[in-house]
């Protein structure tokens, strides 16, 4: 089993260093660094907008398959990921936003997941009663709204809940309240309840995917005939729907879970720029703003690496739950 | 969401035997079988989800078409003496702080992300059944290469890709926004269409045609599409709205859409600085938009319970 992850992490792990440098090659070929030092007046001359541009390393008229190589070397060698246009590190930048954009995304996706899979199970078991309708249509509709109108609609249902209990109950901008100070436990609660919001947002679009996933797995293992030989020999409903239903329907859930998870990843990156944090999702847009080619391809390097791990840990559930993967 | 109906379909099998022909004589012509097309349409009419879906978009299209011509207000004119006013007799969406009216805004914001949407999805599933089917029928070498460039492609989320290639489309015009949305959306539908294609390619009438020298451009055309047909359509139907979620989401953004040209989703950007005080400039494009995307997805899923009749049937 371990040779078979280890395998499957190679693999990941090729695909994910080809695309951060193809997302490397493609930035500097889409981004102009150079066009904000034309800009300028006074007008720096070609001299010192080479040389800015050769120190950080994004001077277009090197070949960019060389800077792809010095800046992989540099990745290397010294565990740096360049300098951006604001002259600070992009390492220590993403060190200091990863932490939030990371919050958001476990949190929000390990609970979407569990309310996600409990639904389906739930909807599977009770088809076409009421409440399997009321998932079913609620997941679509979740499907059929944007990342950012969910996010702002809870903002302004957020507003109303303040308003009609005269309190600031939900406070929603930003990662935490400017200027507060308290004991530590304060603080982590401002945190908490900034948090909320995007956090609901997450767990809802996760959900809804995981929720119908699992839901159609779930009934093809109910007319499967282990199920009925459970029962037959005795086991209750629940205990057969549990003990030999919902753990093979887990199985291809563990697949889906490393496919979706992109999608989490940008739909967290959206709800950060909507709620005003200070994460990954804001650096990315503003690396793009900017034509900071060195922190684009950190960003993607971040993404690449949360994705390297989710579908990692896809293989490790996956195997966990399959015994003939072990073998 | 798309790999959840893909996967959904892939369960049962997409190609179902035709009934079997009644042995008629030469005199009298033997009574046609149900073709499986018209047999997916008559359970298609049977689904109540399909005509609210059906109804929706049509009167949706229609409204988008002839709504502008039936309003008094344009897009861009001012109405200084009504500025920043709620849903009015006279505005019927209200209009925004310079005095533009909302609903003219809204319809020609709803027409161009259906354009978009309308096109890159159908698009995105050519694309996917051309790589797929290719991928499947000819093996080897070049699987490889393809199953490894999908593989490159899921690695990263596509909303990123669009927005590090954003840069290139900016200075041109949403035809090119459309084709990037299509040019992201197709990996995990073409992964369905490759391993439909290599079962398929076993098949006697494959063999046979293979056999007989048909050139595999035609084997694909006649015998592999036509086969995978119906996972198309509903792919398709579900591509509109992933390449309609895709273009809003960027263009509320900044990287999609950009002025003079009007979509839901920079009105919903222009929308959001003022949700809360001015909740009508908000709401109202998000409602059009998230009934439009609803109605397309009822349609979808109706059309995947016709084609697949049989998979998530509860036997317990």
């Amino acid at each position: 089993m371990a040779f078979y992850i280890f395998r499957r992490f190679v693999n990941y792990f090729f695909l994910s260093l080809i695309a951060t440098c193809l997302a490397y090659v493609v930035s500097s070929l889409a981004l102009d660094p150079a066009a904000k030092y034309y800009g300028r007046n006074p007008q720096p001359t070609q001299q010192t907008i080479d040389n800015i541009l050769d120190g950080l390393g994004v001077n277009p008229n090197v070949p960019v398959l060389q800077r792809l190589w010095d800046w992989l070397v540099n990745l290397v060698v010294h565990g740096s990921l360049g300098t951006g246009v604001n002259g600070v590190s992009i390492g220590d930048q993403i060190i200091s936003r990863a932490g939030v954009s990371l919050r958001l995304l476990l949190i929000g996706s390990l609970i979407g997941a569990l309310v996600g899979v409990t639904l389906g199970v739930w909807g599977a078991v009770r088809q076409y009663k009421l409440s399997d309708q009321v998932v079913t249509y609620g997941s679509y509709l979740i499907f059929a709204t944007p990342t950012f109108v969910i996010g702002v609609l809870l903002m302004i249902a957020a507003t109303a809940l303040n308003g009609a209990a005269g309190a600031q109950l939900i406070n929603f901008t930003g990662e935490y309240s400017a200027g507060l100070s308290g004991s530590w436990w304060d603080l982590t609660l401002d945190r908490g309840v900034h948090l909320l919001l995007p956090t609901i947002a997450l767990v809802l679009i996760g959900a809804a995917g995981y929720s119908r996933y699992q839901r159609s797995v779930m009934l093809d293992v109910l007319s499967a005939d282990f199920i009925r030989t459970a029962r037959a020999k005795g086991r209750s409903r629940n205990s057969a729907l549990v003990r030999h239903g919902v753990r093979v329907a887990l199985i291809p859930m563990s697949t889906f879970f490393a496919y979706s998870f992109g999608t989490l990843v940008s739909g967290s990156i959206m709800l950060e720029i909507v709620f005003s944090f200070h994460g990954m999702g804001e650096f990315a847009l503003n690396a793009i703003s900017q034509s900071d080619i060195n922190a684009v391809a950190g960003t993607t390097l971040f993404v690449a690496i949360l994705i390297l791990f989710s579908s990692t840990l896809s293989e490790v559930l996956y195997a966990a739950l399959d015994p003939r993967v072990r073998n | 969401m798309s790999l959840v109906e893909e996967t959904n379909a892939e369960l049962g099998s997409p190609v179902v035997p035709l009934p079997p022909q009644p042995l008629g004589t030469e005199v009298t012509p033997p009574k046609k079988a149900r073709s499986r097309g018209r047999l997916i349409w008559w359970r298609l009419t049977q689904t109540s989800r399909f005509w609210v879906g059906a109804v929706t978009i049509a009167v949706i299209l229609a409204w988008a078409l002839l709504g502008p011509l039936l309003y008094p207000y344009n897009a861009t004119g001012r109405d200084p003496l009504n500025m920043g006013l709620g849903p009015t007799q006279l505005h019927w969406f209200g209009t925004n702080g310079i005095g533009q009216d909302l609903y003219a805004q809204t319809l020609v914001g709803l027409q161009k992300s259906l354009v978009i949407g309308l096109i890159a999805g159908p698009l995105g599933t050519l694309i996917a059944a051309v790589v797929g089917s290719v991928a499947g029928y000819m093996g080897g070498v070049v699987d490889r290469v393809l199953v490894w460039c999908i593989n490159l492609l899921l690695v990263l989320p596509s909303f990123i890709l669009l927005v590090i290639l954003s840069p290139l489309f900016k200075g041109l015009s949403w035809v090119f926004l459309t084709v990037f949305i299509a040019g992201f959306s197709w990996m995990i539908m073409a992964q369905v269409v490759r391993s439909q294609t290599k079962s398929l390619r076993d098949r006697d009438f494959v063999k046979a045609a293979r056999y007989m020298g048909v050139p595999m451009r035609k084997i694909l055309g006649r015998h592999i599409i036509p086969n995978v047909a119906s996972l198309l359509i509903i792919d398709a139907t579900l591509g509109v709205v992933a390449a309609i979620l895709a273009e809003t989401s960027l263009s509320y953004f900044g990287f999609g859409i950009r002025a003079p040209d009007v979509s839901l989703g920079t009105l919903l950007a222009e929308g959001t600085s003022a949700a809360v005080t001015r909740p009508w400039l908000f709401v109202f494009p998000a409602g059009v938009l998230i009934v439009t995307l609803f109605a397309v997805s009822l349609i979808g899923d109706a059309l995947r319970d016709a084609v697949d009749p049989t998979s998530g049937v509860n036997r317990d």
